[in-house]
């Protein structure tokens, strides 16, 4: 019986599905979380532009980090395994994924990569997304919190410009602040009200790979959400 | 662009739902995008033209964002979320 016009066809029939059509992610989503939880590995989206210093971060974070907690990571990009091998030699195990032309990680690409690395002792896992301030927001990778990294030289509407992706945004960490003295144009305060103006709840972290700027913070926001990981119900 | 992922995970979504039934043909999908979905309505309807021709869906009408009001039988706004989500599948099936 037709259900949605009323003709009396007996061959037209209406499905209700009601149902997100990312659900087949999402529940890979889950089952990653599970057994981030089940592990206590505190996972975490890395995204950003490409060239934002996403890699750069992580090297600097191995470097402060060193000796006192294990990190690993997942490195995802179109082509090449170039991020990969650098944190490889900051010292920090990692896998890559290749996307091909996929401008996004899912689910599965994570859980696939999970299957080839040693990562259940670890204390953080950073999941480095593909550089783009668009398709990674769309996707739930599993991960405990999102981190996106904003350079000062990306302009300060960024996040205006790219709502979606600042909104899942737990914490935005403004990269190569030591370039400020060179940017006259550029107001790390401005940034800031863009970002209050996006996230629900904004945090931000001024950083420099280079100088070690905001290091310590960015060390002590990764150790208080990994202390608070059994606490921690995601969305 | 991925918006043809998405495509490919609607399709997929479309055979799994229909699991159990005869069909003939898909005539129409009904799809709700959320204000902060991060999908472009357009982007996906070029995706779902150049995906859905030889799928379950070959031919079907693919609708965005505007449902069927089942009281007024008007249209219904977009919801401001983040939502993806797949509303109804209109098919037509074989004879009993």
């Amino acid at each position: 019986m037709c259900e949605s016009c009323g003709c009396g066809d007996p061959h037209l029939v209406s499905v209700d599905v009601h149902d997100r059509v990312l659900s087949e992610n999402d529940r890979q989503a889950g089952h990653n979380r599970e057994h981030f939880a089940a592990a206590g590995v505190l996972a975490i989206n890395l995204m950003g532009s490409p060239g934002s210093g996403k890699t750069a971060v992580l090297e600097a974070t191995a470097r402060r980090v060193a000796g006192r907690q294990k990190l690993g990571a997942i490195a995802g990009d179109l082509a090449t395994d170039h991020d990969a091998t650098r944190l490889q030699q900051a010292g920090v195990p990692s896998r890559s994924i290749t996307t091909g032309n996929a401008c996004h990680l899912d689910a599965a690409m994570v859980h696939h990569a999970l299957h080839h690395m040693p990562w259940s002792d670890l204390d953080v896992l950073f999941i480095e997304n593909v550089g783009n301030l668009v398709c990674p927001a769309v996707y739930d990778l599993g991960e405990h919190a999102n981190v996106v990294a904003l350079s000062v030289t990306e302009g300060e509407d960024k996040p205006l410009k790219y709502p979606v992706m600042f909104k899942k945004a737990d914490l935005v960490l403004v990269t190569k602040v030591d370039l400020l003295p060179h940017l006259p144009g550029i107001s790390v305060d401005r940034i800031w009200d863009a970002l209050q103006r996006v996230m629900p709840e904004p945090r931000m972290l001024r950083f420099s790979s280079t100088t070690g700027e905001g290091l310590d913070e960015w060390a002590e926001w990764l150790a208080a959400r990994r202390a608070s990981l059994q606490h921690h119900e995601h969305r | 662009v991925h918006e043809y992922s998405i495509v490919q995970s609607l399709l997929n979504r479309v055979q799994d739902s229909l699991r159990g039934y005869d069909v003939r043909s898909v005539r129409r999908l009904r799809l709700r995008l959320g204000e902060l979905s991060g999908v472009d309505a357009g982007l996906l309807r070029t995706a779902y033209d150049m995906c859905a021709p030889g799928s379950i869906c070959d031919g079907a009408v693919l609708e965005i964002g505007r449902l069927a009001c089942p009281a007024c039988g008007g249209g219904v706004r977009l919801l401001e979320g983040d939502e993806i989500v797949l509303e109804t599948i209109d098919l037509e099936v074989e004879n009993v």
